[in-house]
């Protein structure tokens, strides 16, 4: 086992890239050192994102953001701007553990962990965000949604890494909101999570939405049912409980130590409409 | 002052007792000085690591470890095989720590190895290969029972069942205590209610995994450095087990970092020891979280029946209960105690209550904190509160027509003597916290809890130094402050300043056997022996001055740290503080020193009511307690801010207990939460603050009227929370823990059924 | 397994030290440099006992690689006090009896620490959960928070 600390991407990848046998990114190290710990992975060779400048930044860019992937979660929540314009991903992310958790978990690393209960995953999704991954063969952009294909496992190919999760410009009256069930109050994986991201027009109307769900499914899914329940309503009462029936329809889940099928289909719909009401008032409408 | 003379405690003034002064273990605590299990090294020491069995039964055809063996860094390994098959009473104990022919659960240990680091280790466990057959498992206790069930031990005959079973089975024995007959009861009674609950298993969950640094000697003499809660067991049980004479093993109990029970017997310290004397050198062993959760000893699950019949004027009539409770993979669930307690809280003519001791393929339970009693308690203290709503009577005044008192005879067999039930009911009654306003979904409840407290062998010293300052050795490990406690109580007898006195938990070999601390007994039979060896030294110092002075030791008294002439016609003489008769020491007589050695008796069983509110989120069954109220019995509190912790530490593990601990098996029969993130231990915003109201109603078994408080603190909860829940959600929860599915499961159940009615 | 040479800062005192790829920085600091004041309940980072300051950050140090401290600043409860000056929070975990067993106090130590470096006068709630990464089975929290609040405010006044 071996381990490097490169100061950019270009050496990170060749690192990665070049290596025989398996090959880790290290970001905050909240999954992979556990997994490691409970010998689930022995990589080969372990590659620390976290001495890379520009991995570290978030920078403004057209209108949205550019996340570095070895942003922890205390950093993005110190993020006055992005906390405005995003409030519901930033929830998500600083909903990950706790304080000490909160000082090294990253997105990108919550992301490529690609567990279906990911909770910062449903609003990245919710919200359109898209993922800059750079590999030997050059850099692409891809939605986030296309990063986890089932559990732990990504459609990342060998030597690629996600440098950034891009968040989009913002349109006016817009909000977004993720809620998650747990048993606790902290320190507990998602049973259910919903995100909801949706827009209003001057009259309170809604015109876009994304609603995503995680821990229902072998992956955090995309629910454009939801969505398009939401979409010309003024989001009330009736367009509400559409949305959880659709939420609700859209599970697929399993019966494990965290919940049963039954309570995870019936929550998912109360959680995406909690979520909506919320991301109505964040996005200046009234219920 | 005569020696053995009880003050009474409702009226005397003490000095110190009831003050709260800085624990003397206190500053090595919050600078990370303190050692604790796993912070001790020695030179040359290996790394133990224990291979266990993934299956939860499997027959062990073989074991080889020829492999491992040959790994550079491997110094030795053990099997069941490095074990003497000894006494019949510990064979329990030997299988458990190192599985024979049969592995009995998920994480059964079946191999050591001892290696120079921890990955050369952990690599030479993966070497080894055992040959498992495996076998089919039962890992539910009514499962357990059924005829035809997986059978762990083909020798297990129920004890007490009369006639004697032909056959084995998975059922250890049968229990039953009580007077009267409840059959006659329930005629009597106007309203009478029966159900069934069941409760899963908890873990005590110490944030302290078992360690221990063990080393042995070419010479067959062993070292011990372990955290436990009774080195005296450990050293006793590991002579055996390894076949030493005792006096070659010193075991030393370090800081220990909770305990609640789970560390009163062996596990890892045996292996420890074998490893050490095969490698020739020191071996230290370290349990994982992991192996914590699967392989040390959780408390049992339960299945009970209950039934109870009330007057309307709310008078019990008649008690039953059925209790069957799985203790893992060895006979040993605390059934006994669970059917004893059942109804110890209540005054009645007919009662009967019957336990089933049942084994299945989980690991071997170990005590919990009043272990047996919370869970009947939940059930007991659920029917109640249910006949309370029935016949429409406040549950405090239902139980206060019922409450047990001085001279009423138990449930379980003896007649009371004097309790404080009646005082801590009426507290509660009295308590703002009791008619505050409820929130929308929002339930109140409240429930009982009885535990009896032990004594137990104890032996304390306590030496006189020469510049007046006193050494207090005491042989129960500190689990919760008790050193402080010991501090004080010899101050006060003695009449010196508690920073004068320090005290110190003595290794086996310094201080005669203690038994284990546990079943609340050290505040009060270490308590008792400290006041008895500082009263031994007072005789002694009144002696020595009496020497100085020329006059007859009986002429002597002993007042405010001083000797002083019982009377002018004694003679004329100015006192003699502890510190000048201690300075003169070695002039009159050598060296002072007083002693006590007990096997002590009149715990003073205790009493606690608490007060729970809950809200319950309607649409996911969440719960949450808004508001919580501990009144508890303490006889008399010696330091109230370590009672008040215990009332406090207890009733949150409740809360746990009653909402989101549980063991989770798969059908393979595996643990499936073995962390702490899927094993739900509350967090600090999980809760609120927890009140407590200390009530003291002197034992008359204590000089200071002192009982134990660390237990009954975790009776009541499960049933406050279910019957708080059980208001706030308008129905009644029988199964623990009440999880959000299965609250859920419960009010959309009960909402079906008023839609179909 | 190659093993790795870091040079890093441990309460103010420059560190040199050798270490195995997969040891946590809690392994070295426990088993290479003494310092077992840092303690482990899960090594998975579930319970808070192994919580050190990283770089003006308090995080899980079972969850950081040895590898990880070259160059950085690390503060653990060894380095709480100020010589023989205790710091106002270990006073008041004395004070109101804020431990029992004490093996989940260096932990909540340095978590309270970092939370009040960061906010200095934090409600009942913040406080709880700024603190629910760590656990305590004994006291049931009620006197840590009390602590903490105490602790807060002695040093609001400075
Ligand atoms: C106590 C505790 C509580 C937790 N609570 C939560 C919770 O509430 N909600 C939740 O969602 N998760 C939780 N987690 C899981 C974990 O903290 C999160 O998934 C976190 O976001 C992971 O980020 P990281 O930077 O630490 O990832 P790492 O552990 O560094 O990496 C995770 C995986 O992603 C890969 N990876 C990381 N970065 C990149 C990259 N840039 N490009 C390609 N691959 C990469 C790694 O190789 C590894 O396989 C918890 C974990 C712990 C220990
Ligand atoms: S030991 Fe690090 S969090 Fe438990
Ligand atoms: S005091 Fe024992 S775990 Fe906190």
């Amino acid at each position: 086992m071996r381990y490097e600390a490169p100061t950019t991407i270009n050496a990170a990848v060749k690192l990665l890239a070049g290596k025989a046998g398996q090959a880790r990114v290290l970001a905050g190290g909240t999954d992979l050192l556990v997994q490691m710990r409970t010998d689930r992975v022995a990589p080969d060779l372990i590659v620390d994102v976290k001495r890379i400048p520009a991995m570290r930044a978030i920078a403004a860019k057209s209108g949205g953001f550019r996340i570095g992937a070895a942003v922890s979660g205390a950093e993005l929540g110190a993020n006055k701007a992005l906390r405005k314009a995003w409030p519901g991903v930033v929830e998500a992310a600083n909903l990950i553990g706790s304080t000490q958790i909160q000082s090294r978990a990253t997105l990108a690393g919550n992301l490529c962990n690609a567990s279906p209960a990911a909770d910062s995953v449903p609003a990245l999704v919710a919200a359109g965000a898209s993922a800059a991954v750079a590999g030997p063969r050059g850099k692409r952009t891809v939605p986030v949604e296309s990063i986890a294909v089932g559990p732990g496992k990504t459609s990342l190919k060998k030597g690629e890494i996600v440098e950034a999760i891009i968040l989009p410009k913002r349109a006016p009256r817009s909000g977004d909101a993720y809620l998650r069930f747990i048993p606790r109050t902290e320190m507990d994986i998602a049973v259910v999570g919903a995100g909801v991201n949706l827009t209003l027009d001057s009259k309170g109307v809604c015109t876009a939405a994304r609603v995503a769900l995680g821990a229902v499914a072998e992956r955090v899914i995309l629910v454009p049912e939801a969505a398009a329940a939401l979409v010309g309503t003024k989001v009330d009462a009736a367009a509400l409980k559409r949305l959880a029936a659709a939420a609700s329809a859209a599970c697929r889940p399993i019966d494990d130590k965290r919940g049963t099928k039954e309570f995870r289909i019936k929550v998912a719909g109360v959680l995406a409409r909690r979520a909506a009401e919320t991301a109505l008032k964040r996005a200046g409408g009234s219920k | 002052m005569p020696l053995d003379s009880n003050i009474d405690p409702a009226t005397h003034k003490f000095n110190l007792v009831g003050t709260r002064p800085l624990r003397p273990d206190g500053v090595d605590k919050v600078t990370g000085r303190a050692k604790f299990g796993a912070d001790a090294n020695a030179p040359g020491m290996l790394v133990g690591k224990i291979l266990r069995s993934p299956h939860p039964h499997a027959r062990i055809r073989s074991i080889n470890t020829a492999k491992a063996a040959k790994l550079p860094g491997v110094k030795a390994i053990v099997t069941a095989a490095d074990f003497k098959e000894g006494k019949r009473a510990l064979r329990d104990v030997l299988c458990n720590v190192m599985a024979r022919g049969k592995a009995l659960y998920d994480g059964h240990a079946v191999a050591a190895v001892a290696a120079t680091s921890a990955s050369v280790a952990r690599k030479a466990l993966k070497l080894i290969q055992v040959d498992y057959e495996i076998l089919p498992h039962v890992t539910d206790v009514d499962e357990a029972m059924k005829p035809g069930a997986p059978l762990l031990h083909d020798d297990m005959i129920t004890a007490h069942v009369d006639p004697a079973p032909k056959k084995p089975s998975n059922v250890a024995a049968r229990c039953e205590f009580g007077h009267g007959d409840p059959e006659v009861g329930f005629k009597q009674a106007d309203v009478v209610i029966e159900r069934s609950f069941r409760t899963e298993a908890t873990h005590q969950g110490y944030i302290e995994p078992h360690a221990c640094l063990a080393s042995m000697g070419m010479d067959g003499q062993g070292e011990l450095w372990v955290c436990t809660q009774g080195h005296y067991m450990v050293r006793n049980t590991c002579a055996a087990l390894l076949g030493m004479d005792v006096s070659k093993l010193r075991v030393t109990a370090s800081e220990i970092g909770g305990g609640f029970g789970g560390k009163t017997t062996v596990f890892i310290e045996p292996v420890a020891l074998a490893l050490s004397r095969k490698a020739g050198k020191p071996v230290k062993i370290v349990m994982s979280r992991e192996e914590v959760f699967r392989a040390s000893g959780p408390t049992s699950s339960s299945s009970m029946d209950v039934k109870i019949g009330v007057t309307k004027a709310g008078r019990i009539t008649g008690a039953l209960a059925e209790i069957r409770m799985q203790g893992g993979a060895f006979a040993g669930a605390p059934v006994e105690l669970g059917a004893m307690s059942a109804f110890a809280c209540y005054d009645l003519e007919h009662v009967k209550s019957v336990g089933w001791d049942v084994v299945t393929n989980r690991p071997k339970q170990a005590a919990y904190r009043a272990p047996g009693a919370p869970m009947v308690a939940f059930a007991v203290e659920s029917v109640l509160d249910e006949l309370a709503r029935k016949i429409g009577m406040d549950p405090i005044e239902l139980r206060l027509k019922n409450a047990a008192k001085e001279g009423t005879q138990s449930s379980y067999g003896p007649k009371y003597n004097r309790i404080g039930l009646r005082q801590c009911l009426e507290a509660t009654r009295n308590h703002p916290h009791y008619t505050a306003p409820l929130g929308p979904n929002e339930g109140r409840g409240v429930a009982a809890g009885f535990w009896f407290n032990f004594g137990g062998q104890t032996c304390v010293s306590l030496n006189i130094n020469i510049d007046g300052t006193v050494a207090l050795a005491v042989g129960t490990p500190d689990i919760g402050g008790s050193r402080a406690s010991m501090c004080m109580i010899a101050a006060e007898e003695l009449g010196i300043p508690y920073d004068k006195v320090r005290a110190i938990v003595a290794d086996t070999s310094s201080l005669g056997y203690n038994d284990i601390s546990e079943g609340s007994r050290v505040t009060f039979s270490t308590g008792l022996a400290t006041i008895q060896a500082a009263r031994d030294a007072i005789g002694k110092l009144c002696a020595r001055a009496a020497k100085t002075w020329g006059i007859s030791p009986e002429a002597v008294v002993w007042e405010n740290g001083h000797a002083k002439p019982s009377s002018p016609n004694a003679g004329d003489f100015a006192p003699l503080s502890l510190a000048d008769i201690a300075k003169k020491a070695g002039n009159t007589g050598g060296p002072i020193a007083g002693h006590f050695e007990v096997n002590a008796d009149g715990a003073g069983v205790s009493f606690a009511i608490h007060l729970a509110d809950a809200a319950v989120d309607p649409e996911t069954g969440r719960v949450q307690i808004k508001r919580y109220t501990v009144i508890q019995d303490a006889g008399k509190a010696v330091h109230p801010s370590y009672v008040e912790g215990q009332f406090q530490g207890g009733a949150v593990q409740g809360i746990g207990w009653a909402l989101n601990e549980e063991y989770v098996y798969g059908k393979d029969g595996r643990l499936q939460n073995a962390g702490f993130l899927d094993y739900r231990i509350p967090v600090a915003s999980d809760l609120p603050m927890i009140d407590t109201v200390i009530v003291e109603v002197p034992n008359p078994g204590h000089p200071y009227g002192v009982r134990g408080v660390g237990e009954t603190s975790i009776v009541p909860p499960l049933a406050a929370i279910a019957n708080a829940v059980s208001a706030a959600a308008d129905v009644r929860l029988t199964e623990l823990p009440m999880s959000p599915p299965r609250v859920l499961k419960a009010i959309d159940g009960k909402a079906a059924g008023k839609a179909r009615r | 397994m190659s093993t790795v040479r870091v040079s890093t800062t441990i309460n103010g005192d420059a560190v040199a030290y050798l270490c195995e790829v997969d040891e946590t920085l809690l392994d070295v600091l426990r088993d290479r440099l003494g310092l077992t004041g840092s303690k482990e309940g899960c090594s998975t980072g579930d319970c808070g006992a192994c919580s050190v300051m990283l770089d003006g950050r308090v995080v899980c140090s079972c969850l950081v690689l040895g590898a990880e401290a070259e160059g950085r600043d690390i503060r653990t409860v060894e380095g709480l006090a100020a010589g023989d000056k205790l710091h106002p929070l270990q006073e008041k975990f004395l004070e109101f009896a804020a431990l029992q067993c004490g093996v989940c106090t260096p932990g909540f130590l340095v978590a309270a620490k970092a939370l009040l470096d960061r906010n200095p006068d934090p409600s009942e709630t913040e406080i709880r959960f700024a603190l629910a990464g760590n656990l305590c089975r004994c006291t049931g929290y009620d006197k840590i928070v009390r602590a903490v609040q105490s602790a807060a405010a002695e040093l609001r006044k400075g």
